[in-house]
């Protein structure tokens, strides 16, 4: 931290304007080593690329399984058959996705708030927060899936739901909040004490410095951490396939089976590849504009 | 706020006050008064003990002994709300402290918002008077690392006034500065003396303490073992270590 740590007080001011030479940096770095040595090592690069990838081709198309393996994976007919229907139930992915990430990023930072809380009143709070993370980051995911996804609804109590595809985020948002909260508290626990002490000499109360100054300047550090489990979730979203939600990939599941065509798995990691790379594209992009708007390269 | 002074005219009265860290015992039993428009130069060696003094003050470390009185209430007793004490005490740290996510406007209105529950316009006005006062108006918008670190401890500095406080404590402003912005800095300390602010100040600019501060205390391992006004102290000092520490100062070339 160039500011609340730092005795030496760099003069920030005098960079130039634009991004920082750390974004510059990590952005050029693969290409970097092949700049040094100039074209020459650039045609090496391609030639020993081309090499590599031939090499890999001609070895897997003369497999004495590759025939069948094409038919049963690469079928173009059964792609072209199923990809509609799957990508059209995709969207249920999508909506879980989206519904659980808002409450796990509410429901993980008041977890992560309740483990941070200071002084021995708090202690049984704090308590309950580690208990939580600890039990459901040692729990598969599969497992809370099964049990409140088959268990919950078996209660048949007046008022709570019994759809599948709720107790299905339900348990997304409880298994991915304790990993998220561990990411914030990591977060929380990155901001130099003189920031508490600046907050606090101003008569702000506990929770007034981390409201204004702890939380929201923990939050900016942790995007890229925080994009990392949201791409895991992503994932994730289709194991509720498991409880008999008709998403993507229950769809390619039932896809197979009727056909005994293995192509619709393929379509659906398609069709979710297509969705994470540009999530994780759209990460880089918001920490590299966070960096340039603020020029808090060195204080990151 | 800014009320009368205690009883026996002191805005803040220390008595006896001791603080360890773990086995080391930094402050070794710490007496000071200071009065109302008063400003006191704590000097010394690092090590000494004038910031973590200045930090008691201002109860961001508990103390194992002792009394601190601030217009005639003692803040260290049993009960005190310390949130209500330090909205009283403005203090400044070496290293800013600004933060860093927030405007120069949000960091100096924060604590008159938030602390001091004032509307939201009255905050800014009051914000927007102490820049203009201090020619930083134009930075109100900017966020503090496009700041000279001249500029943030200003900032800083006017972050605490906006709380108008009773009393305040700066602790080594310039050290963390390149020297050609110290003197802005000192420029801005020399204006609150002369508008009557009571100041205690840490410092090792000798010849700004010289002449700004109406009593000098010098600090040696966790007491004031000398203090008097400054021609006395820098012109005749009676201890030995006190003659010494100044002249390891003019040796350095600092006074």
């Amino acid at each position: 931290m160039g500011i609340p740590g730092g005795g030496g007080a760099p003069e920030l001011y005098e960079l130039p304007p634009g991004e920082s030479e750390l974004a510059r940096g990590r952005r050029s770095r693969i290409l970097a080593g092949l700049r040094q040595e100039g074209a020459k090592s650039v045609l090496i690069a391609i030639l020993s690329t081309v090499v590599f990838f031939t090499v890999l081709v001609v070895i897997v198309l003369n497999s004495p399984g590759w025939l069948e393996v094409k038919r049963a994976f690469f079928s173009g007919k059964y792609f072209a058959e199923s990809l509609p229907e799957i990508a059209h139930r995709f969207l249920i992915n999508v909506r879980a996705f989206l519904i659980a990430e808002a409450f796990i990023l509410v429901w993980a930072l008041f977890l992560a708030v309740l483990r941070s809380l200071p002084g021995p009143v708090f202690f049984p709070l704090r308590l309950l927060s580690i208990a939580y993370t600890d039990f459901f980051r040692g729990v598969p995911t599969i497992l809370v899936i099964y049990i409140l996804g088959f268990g919950a609804p078996a209660l048949q109590i007046e008022g709570i739901p019994k759809s599948a595809f709720f107790w299905g985020v339900v348990s997304l948002v409880l298994v991915y909040s304790a990993y998220v909260a561990e990411v914030y508290r990591a977060g929380i626990e990155s901001i130099h004490p003189s920031q508490i002490a600046a907050a606090r000499s101003l008569g702000l109360t506990r929770l007034q410095s981390l409201r204004f100054v702890v939380v929201p300047q923990a939050v900016r550090r942790v995007i890229p951490p925080l994009l990392n489990d949201f791409i895991g979730l992503q994932k994730d979203t289709a194991l509720l396939s498991l409880i008999g939600v008709l998403e993507a990939f229950r769809q390619s599941q039932v896809d197979v089976a009727g056909s005994f065509n293995f192509t619709p798995h393929l379509a659906t990691a398609l069709v979710f590849i297509v969705c994470t790379i540009p999530l994780t594209r759209m990460v880089d992009w918001l920490v590299r504009r966070e960096r340039s708007r603020r020029q808090a390269g060195a204080a990151l | 706020m800014n009320g009368a002074p205690g009883a026996d005219g002191r805005v803040l009265r220390i008595e006896g006050l001791h603080k360890s860290f773990g086995r080391l015992e930094v402050l070794k039993g710490i007496d000071l008064s200071v009065s109302e428009h008063e400003v006191i130069c704590l000097i010394g060696a690092s090590g000494s003990g004038k910031s973590t003094l200045l930090r008691c003050i201002d109860l961001l470390e508990p103390i194992e002994q002792g009394r601190i009185v601030i217009r005639g209430e003692e803040v260290t007793a049993r009960g005190v709300d310390v949130n209500k004490v330090r909205r009283q005490i403005g203090i400044v740290f070496q290293a800013f402290n600004l933060f860093p996510h927030m405007t120069v406007l949000r960091n100096v209105t924060l604590g008159p918002t938030e602390a001091l529950k004032l509307s939201k316009a009255e905050s800014e006005t009051r914000a927007v008077e102490l820049l203009e006062r201090f020619g930083l108006a134009e930075k109100k918008g900017d966020y503090p690392d496009r700041l000279s670190g001249g500029q943030q401890q200003r900032v800083a500095i006017i972050r605490s006034l906006a709380m108008q406080p009773d009393i305040l404590l700066l602790d080594e402003v310039t050290s963390a500065l390149d020297p050609e912005l110290v003197s802005g800095v000192l420029d801005l300390i020399r204006e609150l003396a002369r508008g009557g602010m009571t100041m205690v100040i840490a410092t090792h600019e000798m010849g700004f303490a010289r002449d700004i501060a109406n009593r000098v205390c010098f600090l040696d391992e966790g007491v004031i073992l000398e203090e008097g006004p400054p021609e006395q102290i820098f012109s005749s000092p009676q201890q030995p270590r006190t003659q010494q520490f100044l002249q390891s100062i003019i040796e350095a070339g600092r006074m």
